[in-house]
């Protein structure tokens, strides 16, 4: 065996939205295990990304590959087996609004239909408490809870079925700094117990630091600098520089007078 | 001038692609509707939904419309001398016409809308897209059941609403003008013919695909947050009337025309 296959492989991937290039050209692997987080300011298409992975975007051009598999050319149906591997939590948590918690939790296990209804509540009461939170909160719908509550549930949800590669979009974004802080060693605490691989995205430097194992910046539909977590704060890129630093002048805010 | 040609080209491609869309997104929702898994929770839940809490608003419609159809006829068929017919024109004119027409109107109105907004509300909050990360097709989860439900109920209400309709006739022909109830009843079955009820039945199983596409469809495509969904309830109700009223005409031809 040469180098052991990655788990995420993403090459030269492009999308555009009419005549707005937002992805062009990126390429990233993630490896087996591995934690990569994605930087990038607002609008820079972070979102756009991960949403080409899992497919909910069809990318205009390029492969996207998990476990050596071609994931742009799957039918609807492989399409769901492979899903079978992915938990995602969203930017804005994303729950089903018309059922209660714990069914949100069990969601996928219900559909499944490998397990009484039963089965499943204990279930999802049980990944309830792995998130920090009490068996009470299983029969209360969404819309009861706070947001910090709600990315909790959010995050048992993904990680329910346990699946192989989690996906975090802004996992932090909308919290206060201690909220953020737990929900940061959650999502470690989550990725240790499952042995997953994650991909998060984020532009809470806070958050990268405390995450990642390897650090990637999008900017202008390109990954423009990729290298371990601790390089992060002294990567030699100006454009690395003004973002982690939250400097309002620099090569970000200078080009962009479009 | 030209630019005014392009306008017109430019609004009939834009046409040509909302047919194709929503052509597809028709054949896709049938294929799904037809084919298993089944989802007998959102069925039932549905069919609730569209059938008994409707039954209020179709018969107080129905009602009040048979009132009015018999005074109406009466103070107009006593210009010549054909009070008589009465009984017969309000059954004909419910059973063919007011009942599908002002039911699927109705629930058009009260559930199509909330199609549209709930189906939407879950768009731009990213449920859709988490449906999908859960190894869920929502055309099977969310779309198949309310089509199915929209199909199957509207029959029954248009069924209860062409009772009611009659019995609102009976009431004015009774109590107002003075008929002889058993007489009245009589003329009520006397020249009413099955295919008077059964054409209006089909009308409103068509209705019903028509309401709950519509909601659907607007639904799924609608994108840009709250005033997103609030175009996308528009568009549903009014696009859904337009249809209804097309395909009366449509089916009424199909049936009776010679
Ligand atoms: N469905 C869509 N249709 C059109 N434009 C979109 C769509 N989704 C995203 N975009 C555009 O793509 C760009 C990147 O969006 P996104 O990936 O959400 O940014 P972020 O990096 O903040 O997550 C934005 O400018 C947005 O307007
Ligand atoms: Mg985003």
């Amino acid at each position: 065996m040469t180098s052991p296959q990655p788990k995420i492989r993403i090459d030269n991937v492009h999308k555009a939205f009419g005549k707005k290039k937002v992805l062009d050209g990126v390429s990233l692997t993630v490896s087996k295990g591995e934690s990569l987080v994605i930087i990038g300011g607002s609008g820079t298409g972070k979102s756009v990304l991960l949403k080409c992975i899992l497919g909910l975007m069809q990318p205009d051009r390029g492969a996207i590959q998990v476990d050596g598999e071609e994931l742009t050319t799957l039918s609807t149906r492989e399409r769901e087996r492979v899903m079978h591997k992915f938990g995602m939590l969203f930017q804005g948590a994303a729950l089903f609004d018309s059922l209660p918690v714990w069914q949100n939790v069990a969601f996928g296990l219900l559909q499944l239909g490998r397990m009484s209804r039963a089965q499943a509540k204990e279930l999802a009461v049980e990944k309830l408490r792995s998130v920090g939170l009490k068996a009470d909160v299983a029969d209360l719908f969404p819309s009861e809870l706070s947001g910090g509550m709600q990315k909790r549930v959010g995050l048992a949800r993904a990680i329910a079925e346990k699946p192989e590669i989690i996906f975090f979009d802004e996992p932090t974004t909308g919290l206060d700094p201690i909220m953020a802080d737990v929900i940061n060693e959650l999502i470690i605490d989550c990725a240790k117990d499952l042995g997953a691989t994650t991909l998060s995205i984020t532009h809470d430097m806070a958050s990268a630091r405390k995450i990642a194992d390897r650090v990637a910046m999008l900017w202008e539909g390109r990954i423009i600098w990729e290298g371990p977590a601790a390089d992060v704060f002294n990567s030699g890129n100006p454009y690395v520089d003004q973002f982690v630093h939250g400097r309002a002048h620099g090569p970000i805010t200078d080009n962009a007078g479009r | 001038m030209t630019q005014f040609l392009a306008l017109i080209g430019r609004v009939f491609l834009a046409f040509l692609r909302h047919t194709g869309r929503l052509v597809t997104f028709s054949a896709v929702a049938l294929y799904n509707m037809v084919l298993p898994p089944y989802y007998g929770r959102t069925l039932s839940r549905q069919m609730i939904e569209i059938g008994y809490y409707s039954l209020p608003v179709v018969g107080l419609t129905a009602i009040f419309s048979g009132m009015v159809l018999a005074l109406q006829s009466h103070t107009g068929f006593a210009r010549f001398s054909a009070e008589g017919a009465v009984a017969t024109v309000v059954v004909i004119s419910l059973t063919r016409e007011l009942g599908p027409v002002l039911a699927g109107l109705m629930v058009a109105g009260r559930v199509g809308a909330a199609m549209a907004a709930e189906i939407g509300t879950m768009r731009v909050t990213e449920q859709i897209d988490a449906l999908v990360t859960l190894s869920t097709n929502p055309f099977k989860y969310l779309i198949a059941p309310r089509l199915l439900a929209a199909v199957l109920m509207l029959p029954a209400l248009v069924l209860v609403a062409d009772i009611v309709g009659v019995f609102g006739g009976y009431l004015v022909g009774v109590y107002k003008l003075g008929f002889n109830p058993a007489n009245y009843i009589q003329r009520t079955w006397e020249y009413l013919q099955p295919l008077d009820v059964i054409s209006g039945l089909v009308k409103a199983g068509v209705f019903g695909f028509i309401i709950a596409l519509m909601g659907c469809y607007n639904g799924y495509h609608s994108k840009g947050g709250a005033q997103g969904v609030g175009s996308a309830t528009r568009n549903a109700v009014v696009s859904a009337s337009i249809l209804i009223l097309t395909f009366n005409y449509l089916i009424t031809e199909l049936f009776f025309a010679q």
